[in-house]
């Protein structure tokens, strides 16, 4: 009895002792009210948001580091880290001075010399930059606080393309980072962005931490999409990737977590009857399925074959089948997106109407003779999953003979980089998705770019296209540039490089004693407050 | 005994070389370009080519094994594609919650499972034994995801007791470890329970009819001490090995239940290393996983010396 007792005892003991200390730790974190734990759309694994355009690789960039321009809520062109800007009445000189107290995280000052290389690092990757930067005859640091480009003709692409809001976002590293090749990864991360990026506590696929950056001088004006003040409101934030969607959903019920940044839609029942947690919007422009054509090979090297999708698909099919919701989707005949600023839908009629009809007659003028076309069917990503299959039907049902290849989306981005025949391991087709902010204007936008060689997969070849993508380059009037957006659209039916199967947002979920969440089409954490 | 260890040590070089050499060609026949990953979305092909050619990717596939061989001899598993950072640091952050995790299941299920497969074997066609077998069956038919969600539902979200993810490092907190693996450990810990409880009842079974356990309760010993003493030590050579070929699994099967918890160890480092392509981390884990199983088998041989006098080596 006495054994028993005893036993009975320590093992009470025990058990006190060990959930009474677990009981302690998960209090103890929840004391920590000024760290926000976030869920990112994906794991961070490169660090260098210039060398790779993954979107989690420029979020990162968007905690650590700063930009000379950035977009507002209305789509315009602010300053951020530059003071004044001034262009000379030839327009071939613009001045930019860096405005005061900015400072890297090391406590360097942010010099005019660390700006040109990091805007001759990105312009040497990004495709915008690259655009930027044949319009420089040179770029200098005049003195400490001055960056002067001299330009080789007018253009009014250099204050808009360094307020380039995604992929590859034109950020500010000091000379010595940024002296690295765009062909090689940084290997230290310093920044003067209102965020410190913690690498010892960097555990690779599981947390990544930041601290607030103390010594940033925000600027004075409200924030405003991702222009104005970037005021740090939590001391640190952390970003826990749940790859399971059910289990983030799970841990923002618990509180375990402060913000989901891509909420599920098929979980949202979940989440919108819960009065501690809010849906808020950080991408309000959203992002744009599309349809990419290989232009390479028969039977999409016939722009009647591709003029003949354009005339078959509707949007509505592809958004039901994927999101369902339509209060997170809307069909957009605009190629540059609604709610942007170059939207038009000059052209556009009688297209993407699933017009059968008029899709059978231009295949039938095209020859077409029958012989499979290769779509690629990524099953791994829940927003892209359900593309292929309505694409496929639709093809179908105008007679075409579509051989669907399933695989994940890994396999379809080596894939899709190759060349060779459909046959042969090549391709015809594959679907994907574009935030808002990639394809804005036709210079932004990668699909359009008509290069042949050097453009993306798919490898599109049109001389007027991009003789149009260089007036817009040129353009500094925003009447000069619409009229040449709409010339662009005209030529993309005669010429379709993809088609646009129309906008979807997936809301951000939030606990309810967070706010301050801006609407910027990137994951950004400034202005954010946790009571 | 030493020229068993010997042979047996000596015998894991060759099995190790083939587990490289089929990995490595694994990775490399199948699908995926690791230099398309890293390049993003709007990489051209002179992009990719550049990263290729970075990475040694661009050499012929010979010069690239013997290149990592021969860098594995030297103690170097080579560089994260991703993550740059070596991937041995990588294995290192990562293995103690999928040891934590392995260890903590294996307690869990010894100290469940063995008692009722013993109870059941001593209880035989009794409601106690065909309970213990129901359970059995259906702790074999259920998957650990299905068995996760459910605890996850009860336990925290429903009861708030526990932790729904994430891992908390033991230098950080006794009980904070234990609160986050208190649930994944239960969850993967009903299969083997299942299986190993099976596997205790049949092996007491068999050692019940045997003449010397007649022969100690003749000699008036306790049925406690029958059990203890005579049949369970006497039929622990299976149970001890299925143990030890769980642990085994455990150590390399974690992958769903790390998933499903959020838990930061060797599974989900496998899971991401593999639908990135990131081939030094892949090959570097699955070479580890080989090791761990080979090394297991050898101290499950082991103990059998221990377990019963009459093996010698």
């Amino acid at each position: 009895m006495l054994h028993f007792v005893r036993r009975r005892f320590l093992a009470g003991a025990v058990s006190a002792l060990v959930l009474g200390l677990g009981f302690q730790t998960v209090a103890g974190s929840a004391h920590a009210e000024t760290t926000l734990r976030a869920v990112p759309h994906s794991g961070l694994k490169i660090l260098d948001p210039i060398w790779t355009t993954a979107y989690i690789s420029r979020n990162h960039g968007y905690m650590v580091y700063d930009t000379l321009f950035a977009l507002d809520a209305d789509g315009n062109v602010q300053p951020q880290m530059v003071d004044t800007v001034t262009t000379s009445d030839d327009g071939l000189t613009v001045t930019m001075t860096l405005r005061d107290g900015l400072s890297w995280h090391d406590g360097a000052p942010v010099t005019a010399t660390d700006c040109v290389a990091s805007i001759n690092r990105w312009g040497s990757k990004d495709a915008m930059g690259q655009k930027m930067m044949s319009f420089v005859d040179t770029l200098e640091a005049t003195d400490d606080k001055t960056i002067t480009f001299k330009l080789n003709a007018p253009t009014g692409l250099v204050t808009l393309a360094l307020a380039k809001p995604s992929s590859n976002v034109p950020f500010m590293m000091p000379e010595r980072v940024a002296m690295t090749p765009s062909s090689e990864q940084i290997s230290e991360f310093i920044g003067s962005g209102p965020f410190v990026f913690n690498d010892a506590e960097w555990e690779p696929g599981a947390k990544v931490v930041y601290e607030k950056f103390d010594a940033y001088v925000p600027r004075s004006e409200p924030a405003s999409a991702l222009a104005g003040g970037k005021i740090a409101k939590v001391d640190r934030v952390e970003w826990i990737p749940i790859r399971d969607h059910q289990q983030a959903v799970n841990a923002l019920k618990a509180g375990e977590i402060d913000y989901i940044e891509s909420a599920p839609h098929d979980l949202l029942p979940l989440l919108t009857g819960d009065e501690n947690i809010d849906l808020v919007d950080i991408n309000s422009a959203g992002n744009q399925y599309t349809f990419r054509f290989n232009i390479l090979h028969p039977p999409f090297d016939d722009p009647k074959m591709r003029q003949a999708l354009l005339y078959a698909f509707n949007q509505e099919d592809f958004l039901q089948a994927v999101i369902g919701d339509p209060d997170y989707y809307q069909t957009c005949k605009a190629m540059f997106g609604c709610g942007m600023p170059f939207e038009t839908v000059a052209h556009m009629d009688g297209l993407l109407d699933s017009n059968f009809a008029k899709a059978r007659e231009l295949i039938a003028e095209s020859g077409y003779d029958g012989t499979p076309i290769v779509l690629m069917h990524s099953t791994d990503l829940q927003v892209l999953t359900n593309l292929a299959p309505v694409a496929k039907d639709l093809m179908e049902a105008v007679g075409l003979n579509v051989d669907m290849q399933s695989m994940d989306w890994q396999t379809l981005v080596a894939r899709r980089s190759k060349q060779d025949k459909p046959e042969d391991g090549g391709w015809n087709a594959f679907l994907t998705s574009w935030t808002a902010g990639d394809l804005f204007n036709p210079v932004a936008m990668a699909f359009l770019n008509s290069s042949c060689e050097t453009a993306l997969f798919g490898w599109p070849c049109d001389d007027q296209i991009e003789k149009l993508r260089d007036d817009f380059a040129r353009a500094t009037s925003p009447d000069d540039q619409m009229k040449i957006v709409e010339a662009v659209q005209a030529r993309f039916v005669e010429y379709p490089t993809h088609i646009h199967l129309g906008q979807w947002k997936a809301p951000t979920a939030v606990r309810s004693n967070v706010s301050g969440v801006l609407d910027t089409g990137a994951a950004v954490f400034w202005n954010i407050a946790k009571e | 005994m030493v020229s068993y260890l010997l042979r047996r040590i000596l015998a894991t070089i060759p099995v190790m070389l083939f587990v490289a050499v089929f990995i490595f060609l694994l990775l490399r026949l199948t699908p995926g370009d690791p230099a398309t990953i890293i390049a993003g979305d709007f990489a051209n092909e002179t992009q990719v080519a550049e990263i290729r050619e970075k990475l040694g990717l661009d050499e012929p596939m010979v010069t690239q094994f013997f290149v990592w061989i021969g860098n594995m001899v030297q103690g170097d598993f080579g560089e994260s594609f991703f993550y740059k950072k070596q991937v041995s640091d990588l294995i290192a952050s990562r293995i103690e919650p999928t040891l934590s995790l392995s260890l903590l299941t294996i307690v869990l299920t010894v100290t469940i499972a063995v008692p009722m497969g013993t109870l059941a074997a001593y209880k035989q066609g009794s409601w106690l034994d065909r309970g213990i077998m129901g359970f059995s069956v259906l702790g074999f038919s259920l998957p650990v995801f299905v068995i996760g969600y459910a605890l996850i539902y009860l336990f925290s979200i429903k009861l708030g007791w526990l932790p729904v993810q994430g891992y908390q490092r033991i230098s950080d907190g006794v009980g904070g470890w234990l609160l986050r693996l208190l649930l994944p450990s239960l969850a993967l810990a009903v299969i083997f329970v299942a299986f190993i409880a099976r596997m205790t009842r049949t092996s007491v079974l068999e050692v019940l009819g045997e003449d010397y356990i007649r022969t100690a309760r003749a000699k008036g010993q306790t049925e406690t001490r029958v059990l203890l003493r005579h049949a369970l030590r006497n039929a622990a050579v299976p149970i001890v090995t299925v143990i030890g070929l769980a642990f085994a699994i455990l150590i390399g099967g974690v992958v769903v239940t790390e998933s499903v918890f959020t838990l930061p160890g060797l599974g989900l480092l496998t899971v991401e290393a593999v639908l990135a392509r990131d081939f030094p981390t892949i090959q570097a884990v699955i070479l580890l996983f080989s090791f761990i199983y080979v090394l297991i088998n050898l101290m499950i041989d082991v103990s059998y010396t221990l377990l019963d006098p009459r093996i010698r080596y």
